[in-house]
């Protein structure tokens, strides 16, 4: 396939909102189940263990009239939860057998309980997981989490799942997770030729397809782009940070390219990134699980920073290893995680002499003008100020 | 020479007296003494702690002789003072975004202000942030900012969420790890003050005469008339147990004045007393689900009492501890009851957890209806609750209503907008009054 026909591909499962994808990947095989999850993280290696398919549910984006979902929230509070509702009263998520809600902020929290009222018939579970990072405390809590979800979905398949199950998983994930650090790896080195409109359509097809076929895909992707004749621009390389929940819609992050930034990071759909290194595929797999998020995980806004030093490490890191020159601040609406963060993380910036910006979308944000304009003055200052 | 105008001599209007109950004054004097505590904490060697409403670990705290300051608590002070306006808006000025929760700017906006308190004393800054994690996202981003400020101890206590609707022995087993492992070696460390178990417990017996009271207190709403409002009022009862006191014998003292006062208001069959005086007629009897809003507190009650509506039961009034359902701290198994206390915060129990105990309070306060006031900065408390408002309609059959506000934002009180609900409020209640009784007849 060239990058035309993957590109092509990832779009029409992104705009798919009936989950089509999950409806075939399920009829191929009698006693298939597929299991929801929201943003930030979930160990989709447990899912997978138990021979279901992990569905990343990031809200409706800008193709879905919200009409039921609004109805449950103030206007006060983000997009995400309302789209979301939406999807599942209008029966687009009946496809799920059940879904997981972790712990990202208190807006997330309350709907798993809300879920819990509205879709009595499915699994629900509020994903805890630790903000105290020693193995002993910390370690053995999020352990006995992953536990009782591991033997709610063994019950859900009528059978438990077994170490050597949850080994394989870690592996298949293992792979799934190297090829997209191989992908962003890419985009650093060739912004131009791995546009994050696209890399980010490719991590959206990860939500609905099953690793074994999401890993290809990204491998597939990279070879493909690598061979594209595109134009190199002169554009300001930046990481775009705060949408690790709701996410953008696709013509925001167009824009921001074509105003004349290269993304050459981000925190889109961090699930798939959050663990930063190999999980060893033959120890114990929950202990593993659990090493690698205490202390191999990625930073967000969603945990906690045990020290003062922590808190910007992983932002000035992605800004350092990938050579970008500024960074975007682009948050959802009343996304209290990402806005209460942004002062702290620009006050880092600051003291490294780094430039930002900051703007807030929403899921559905349509008018794309003013968020142009205010990336296309930030490249330019940048490029002035390098110039300099 | 022209003779100045005499202007007719306009005497200053006078304000009017407000009415408190003698329990009400005392916890005011208490809540001033804490703070002139805070105030000289320095200059008296003693060092100052910070923590949270939800999940606050007095009487561990006391333990190390930390002087107290609950920053939510700083934050309503000033909203009732008419303060926080100004440091919200400060703290926008210097980067907070607009969408975020006012208890955290205006908290902000005092420091950048000079760090002066409510009562006008200035407020040390904290020697060591106590972050207990409960039932509410905010906190953890809200002592980074503050430890981002100060660069202070910070100690994290994660009360794990009871997604499940219960308490399970690992939730449970975590927080007594973090509290005998972190929290308690943190304290030490900062304090100086070895960690004496026996004192502790000591504490816990104290309050736990103080919970007994309070419980009584808040109960006495199923009385009618009512003699207590279980929101406006229950705001000051719930002050001192809160607060920077419970396991202190002056909140024993404080809760046996209270349950006196209410006890001898039951026997002479007395309604709440309001800032206006004794209220004549209650004429209707509510629920109420979320925090009020501080920066028009009075003007707030003032449109229930002058219509004779009296809050019976509220959520807001368990936000530091549902006691009225159970639980005391148990002296016998300090660290496992503190644990226990924490993950049994409002905030932190799920929604069919919150559904049940408000459905609970209608059939036990024979309560008219529900009114949720929705707050803009807490969505903790907040989202939701649409839902929450069908739900109860649908197991009760009782009227629910929706209003908005804010916790301390002057700029989200709308009071016309508020007002003109509530009176729609009170008409659906009477006319549902009418049609059951039409039914009855019937």
């Amino acid at each position: 396939m060239n990058v035309k026909e993957i590109v092509a591909r990832c779009e029409a499962l992104f705009e798919d909102l009936r989950f089509n994808a999950v409806q075939q990947w399920k009829a191929a095989l009698p006693g298939r189940k597929a299991i929801g999850y929201m943003p930030v993280y979930v160990p989709h290696e447990i899912i997978h263990a138990a021979g279901f398919l992990p569905v990343g549910i990031f809200g409706g984006g800008d193709q879905i009239e919200v009409i039921q979902g609004d109805a449950y929230y103030q206007s006060y509070i983000c997009r995400i939860p309302r789209s979301t509702v939406e999807l599942g009263l209008s029966g687009r998520l009946d496809c799920l057998d059940g879904m997981l809600f972790p712990s990202v902020c208190d807006v997330i929290r309350n709907l798993s309980g809300m879920w819990q009222i509205m879709f009595k018939d499915k699994y629900v579970r509020y994903i805890d997981v630790p903000q105290n990072y020693d193995d002993a405390i910390g370690g053995t809590f999020y352990i006995s989490e992953m536990q009782h979800l591991r033997d709610d979905l063994g019950a859900l398949r009528g059978q438990p799942i077994t170490d050597a199950e949850l080994n394989a998983s870690i592996a298949v994930y293992n792979e799934n997770r190297k090829a997209i650090r191989d992908l962003y790896s890419y985009r650093a080195q060739k912004p131009w030729q791995a546009p994050t409109s696209e890399v980010y359509l490719l991590l959206r097809a990860g939500c609905v397809l099953p690793p074994e076929e999401h890993t290809p895909l990204v491998r597939a992707y990279i070879a493909a782009a690598d061979v594209e004749k595109r134009a190199r621009r002169d554009n300001a390389r930046v990481v775009m940070t705060g949408s690790f929940c709701e996410q953008p819609p696709l013509g925001l992050i167009k824009s921001i390219e074509m105003s004349g930034c290269y993304v050459v990071d981000d925190e889109f759909m961090l699930a798939f990134r959050w663990l930063m290194d190999e999980v060893p595929a033959d120890g114990n797999p929950l202990e593993e699980l659990s090493k690698a998020f205490l202390h191999r995980s990625a930073q967000s806004a969603s945990k906690y920073d045990d020290k003062k030093e922590d808190k910007g490490r992983y932002l000035l890191h992605q800004v350092k290893s990938r050579g970008a020159e500024g960074v975007i601040f682009a948050a959802p609406s009343f996304c209290d995680p990402a806005l209460l963060e942004r002062p702290m993380l620009q006050e880092v910036l600051a003291k490294q002499k780094i430039p930002y910006t900051a703007f807030k979308y929403a899921e559905n944000t349509g008018q794309m003008a003013p968020i142009r304009e205010q990336a296309g003055t930030f490249a330019d200052s940048i490029k002035l100020w390098s110039a300099a | 020479m022209s003779t100045p105008t005499m202007q007719p001599q306009i005497a200053p209007k006078a304000k009017p007296q407000v009415l408190k109950e003698d329990a009400m004054w005392l916890q005011k004097e208490m809540i001033n003494r804490n703070y002139h505590e805070l105030a000289t904490a320095h200059q008296d060697g003693r060092k100052v702690s910070a923590t949270f409403v939800p999940g606050n670990l007095n009487e561990l705290l006391m333990c190390f002789n930390f002087a107290r300051s609950l920053p939510e608590t700083n934050a309503l002070q000033n909203g009732m003072r008419k303060k926080s306006g100004k440091m919200i808006m400060d703290a926008e000025r210097d980067g907070h975004s607009e969408d975020v929760c006012t208890y955290v700017k205006a908290d902000l906006g005092m420091m950048l202000q000079g760090q002066v308190g409510p009562t006008g004393e200035p407020l040390p800054h904290p020697d060591v942030l106590l972050l207990s994690y409960t039932g509410c996202f905010t906190f953890m981003k809200w002592f980074e900012l503050i430890r981002q400020k100060y660069n202070c101890e910070t100690v994290m206590l994660h009360v794990p969420y009871q997604g499940d609707g219960k308490v399970s022995p690992a939730m449970r087993d975590y927080v007594v790890k973090q509290l005998k492992e972190k929290v308690i070696p943190t304290l030490e460390k900062v304090s100086g003050v070895k960690f004496d178990i026996d004192r502790l417990r000591q504490y816990m017996r104290e309050s736990v005469k103080a919970e007994e009271n309070l419980v009584r207190v808040l109960q006495s709403a199923k009385n009618r008339p009512s003699p207590i409002d279980g929101y406006f009022g229950a705001v000051y009862y719930i002050g001192p147990i809160f607060t920077a006191f419970r396991g202190m014998p002056e909140a024993t003292r404080y809760y046996d004045t209270l349950w006196s006062e209410v006890e001898q208001r039951i026997r002479e069959k007395k309604g709440p007393v309001t800032p206006e005086g004794e209220m004549a007629e209650e004429k209707y009897r509510l629920v109420v689900e979320g925090p009020p809003n501080w920066t028009s507190f009075r003007d707030f009650w003032k449109m229930f009492y002058d219509e004779g509506a009296v809050i019976v039961a509220s959520t807001y009034a368990k936000v530091g501890g549902v006691y009225d359902f159970g639980f005391r701290h148990d002296a016998e198994r300090p660290l496992e009851s503190l644990a226990e206390y924490c993950l049994g915060c409002y905030t932190n129990l799920n929604f069919p957890q919150r559904i049940d105990m408000i459905c609970k309070y209608l059939d036990e306060y024979q309560a008219d209806g529900l009114l949720i006031n929705s707050i803009k900065s807490c969505n903790s408390f907040s989202a939701g609750q649409l839902l929450m408002l069908r739900e109860v309609e649908k197991r009760t059959g009782k009227p629910a209503a929706f209003i908005e506000s804010d916790l301390v934002d002057p700029r989200y009180f709308s009071a016309a907008n508020i007002k003109n609900r509530l009176e729609s409020y009170f008409q659906m209640i009477k006319q549902k009054r009418v049609a059951q009784a039409a039914a009855g007849v019937h």
